[in-house]
């Protein structure tokens, strides 16, 4: 009864900052602009189970693509167990699925015991691929400190989850094999038997000590890592889903229309427009033009920002990034939920009200320079596993510098001008246009 | 093939969309030829093949001529949405006052915002890249290389546009139309999805490249160079600059041509 207590309690307490966390988190989501997105419902669901449930994208790269299946599919089907675990420690019983599943519950626990030596061995390879191998998009430096150790926590954790299930198995069975009481036969342990040399020494008190340990380190491991995952990169594995739902649907080369400015251009081309009427008294101040701080953005794009798992498949194929510039994509991402999550502290400090405190996700976290890198050449859309679009963001930066801040390099002022003045990005003259034709 | 001579002279008419409508005509299509093919010298050699496609296969088509203005995309890509939708807007009412129903477009920037931001702003089209149009006109029977083969053998990688490639998937048709050259197609080791960019997309051709360790026209190079083509064909007019002085850059430019889809047609059609 005891037990059953401290496990309602813990259980109570993971789910409880869990839910506080994704309240926070919804929250700022929520200060992004409106956006949108609930056209083409059918289209959508499919390109979440493609893309998503499917892991479409992932084996663009195989090794990394193939290894995170695993685990993905590990940690899905694993989690099954968990339905046993809580069962079980909500009701005070031992193993409640072996009974009326037979000998269907010998195959299931096999398979779990085969998917976690998998996924053990794809995270220790990440492991050693992240800290062992040069590979350059997990070095980047916008991955120093906490985003390195987040990974590898990540990964480390993952390992003891399972090792813990693993162990657990081993002594059970051990104990099944002495006719413990309360230890049913039930189970087949196709990888957890080579553990069980490490456990055949104990004694029978040792035995049930250390199974019961196991029990309650991967219960409390798991619940530990709930709390932990929304505060991660790992957020991934759940917002990966809605993230893809709302993927943009429109071809990759097209970029969004801005509505506010065609309701200018159509004033300033309507003859009958009065360009000095003032605007009624309970018009709401117009938007500013563009994204120069994360609450300019769209609600999507910040959830974009909190889907990222930092895996830097943007960077490497981003060719900026390729040739030296300052731009990382990934960074974009990054940049962009950890200014929201300023700006959420900060709204929650002070009584839910946010006043402004003078920085800006343009300015004060990227830079000028990083956004006139980029050659919208949609590479880090392609590549994003879960259709993130960094470019998207920088696009909308630039609006803000150029209509907000009139803010552009001198060459691109001078591009505009011909434009305006020629309607060719070059000084020719207007007139010229169809010289080509006389000599063909 | 390897002369880079101005086109023959040949002798037709390239009708404006104004002169066809006071004949009381209407064309098949409009050429939208874009700034580069209107003003800049080597993509005016791509215009003047894909004109001369049109001619041969029989295509009715007109130009705006001076009527035509930039499509907006650089400046709708540098940020400058309102230069972009004053653009937009005078173009659409030229477009729409012509009645103009179907498009092609020798540039895959012009291309992608005609077919994909104008609808918004009312302008709707049927818009296709030139490489789609020429696919058609082959597979109708319509236009016919020449015997003799020019490019027979050779070895033609084509390095993909964005704005056509990623940008709207079409990354056939231009493989298409170079299969009808007999020629040996071959990929480079970043193709089609994963195509690398010439550096030349997002308005990055009117200014300089940000402070970095190489130029993106450089790498692409090197790409090229590992695939041993001889002939980089392009679609799109930056690609083509950004490449030929890539090529430059390699000092290969005895070794390497770069030339538009259209440009080999027409010279494998012997219409140049």
């Amino acid at each position: 009864m005891m037990s059953q207590l401290i496990f309602l309690l813990l259980l109570s307490t993971g789910i409880f900052f869990f839910v506080r966390r994704i309240r926070f988190i919804q929250k700022n989501i929520r200060l992004g602009r409106d956006v949108d997105l609930s056209d083409q419902k059918a289209k959508r669901w499919k390109t979440m189970a493609r893309v998503a449930l499917g892991q479409g994208k992932m084996t663009a790269r195989p090794v990394a693509g193939i290894m995170h299946i695993v685990i993905y599919v590990g940690f899905v089907i694993i989690n099954l167990e968990m339905l046993e675990i809580l069962l079980d420690g909500l009701l005070g019983t031992h193993r409640i699925f072996a009974e009326p599943l037979g000998p269907v519950y010998d195959v299931l626990i096999g398979s779990f015991e085969w998917l976690a030596a998998g996924v053990i061995l794809s995270c220790v390879v990440f492991f050693i691929r992240r800290n062992g191998m040069a590979i350059a998009r997990l070095r980047s430096r916008e991955l120093a400190g906490w985003p390195s150790l987040d990974a590898n926590i990540i990964l480390v954790v993952e390992v003891l989850l399972m090792f813990a299930f693993l162990s657990m198995n081993a002594t059970d069975g051990i104990a099944q094999l002495r006719g413990l009481p309360h230890y049913v036969n039930a189970g087949s342990f196709p990888v957890s038997q080579w553990l069980m040399p490490l456990y055949a020494g104990f004694s029978d008190t040792g035995l049930v000590a250390v199974e019961r340990g196991m029990w309650w380190f991967h219960i409390a491991g798991v619940l530990a890592f709930l709390v932990y995952v929304p505060y991660s990169k790992h957020f991934h594995i759940i917002l990966a889903f809605p993230n893809t739902y709302f993927s943009d649907l429109t071809p990759a080369g097209a970029m969004n229309n801005m509505e506010s400015v065609t309701r200018e251009v159509k004033l300033m081309m309507d003859p009958s427009a009065d360009p000095y009427a003032t605007p009624a008294e309970s018009a709401e101040p117009p938007a500013p033009f563009g994204a120069k701080d994360a609450t300019d953005l769209t609600w999507k794009q910040l959830m974009e920002s909190y889907s990222c798992t930092e895996c830097g498949r943007c960077t490497s194929e981003c060719p900026a990034n390729q040739t030296g510039k300052l731009l990382s994509p990934r960074k974009i991402m990054m940049d962009t939920r950890d200014r929201i999550e300023e700006i959420g502290k900060a709204r929650d400090a002070n009584g839910g009200q946010w006043e402004s405190d003078g920085k800006s996700l343009l300015g004060h976290y990227i830079t000028e320079e990083e956004l006139w890198a980029c050659t919208s050449c949609q590479a880090c859309v392609q590549a994003c596993p879960i259709n993130i679009s960094p470019m998207g963001i920088i696009l909308d930066m630039r609006r803000s510098l150029i209509m907000e801040d009139s803010k552009s390099p001198e060459s691109i002022t001078s591009m505009f001008n011909n434009i305006e003045n020629n309607g060719a990005p070059w000084a020719f003259p207007a007139e010229s246009r169809g010289d080509w034709t006389q000599d063909v | 093939m390897f002369e880079t001579d101005e086109p023959k002279m040949t002798s037709f008419h390239i009708p404006t969309m104004a002169e066809m409508t006071a004949n009381g005509n209407t064309p098949e299509v409009l050429f939208w030829v874009g700034c580069a093919g209107s003003f800049d010298d080597r993509a005016k050699r791509i215009t003047k093949a894909i004109a001369k496609i049109l001619n041969a296969a029989g295509t009715s088509f007109a130009v705006l001529g001076q009527e035509e203005s930039c499509s907006g995309d650089p400046a709708k890509r540098a940020g400058n949405e309102f230069l972009y939708q004053m653009q937009a807007a005078q173009n659409i009412a030229i477009l729409n006052g012509y009645g103009i129903n179907r498009i092609i477009t020798g540039c895959p920037h012009c291309f992608n915002v005609l077919k994909n931001e104008y609808p918004e702003l009312g302008g709707n089209y049927e818009v296709q890249h030139h490489t789609q149009f020429i696919r058609e006109l082959i597979e109708q029977g319509k236009l016919r290389m020449a015997d003799g083969g020019v490019f027979k053998g050779k070895k033609i990688t084509f390095h993909d546009p964005c704005y056509l490639g990623r940008g709207n998937g079409e990354y056939l048709a231009p493989r298409e139309v170079i299969a009808s050259l007999d020629a040996e197609l071959i990929e480079m080791r970043r193709c089609k999805q994963n195509g690398l960019c010439c550096g030349a997309g997002g308005a990055q051709m009117f200014k300089e490249a940000e402070k970095g360790t190489a130029e993106v026209n450089h790498a692409r190079t090197e790409d090229v160079l590992e695939s041993k083509a001889e002939i980089v064909a392009t679609g799109c007019p930056f690609c083509n600059t950004m490449m030929t002085d890539g090529v430059k850059h390699a000092n290969k430019e005895g070794e390497i041509i770069v030339k538009d889809v259209a440009e080999l047609i027409a010279e494998a059609a012997d219409l140049l």
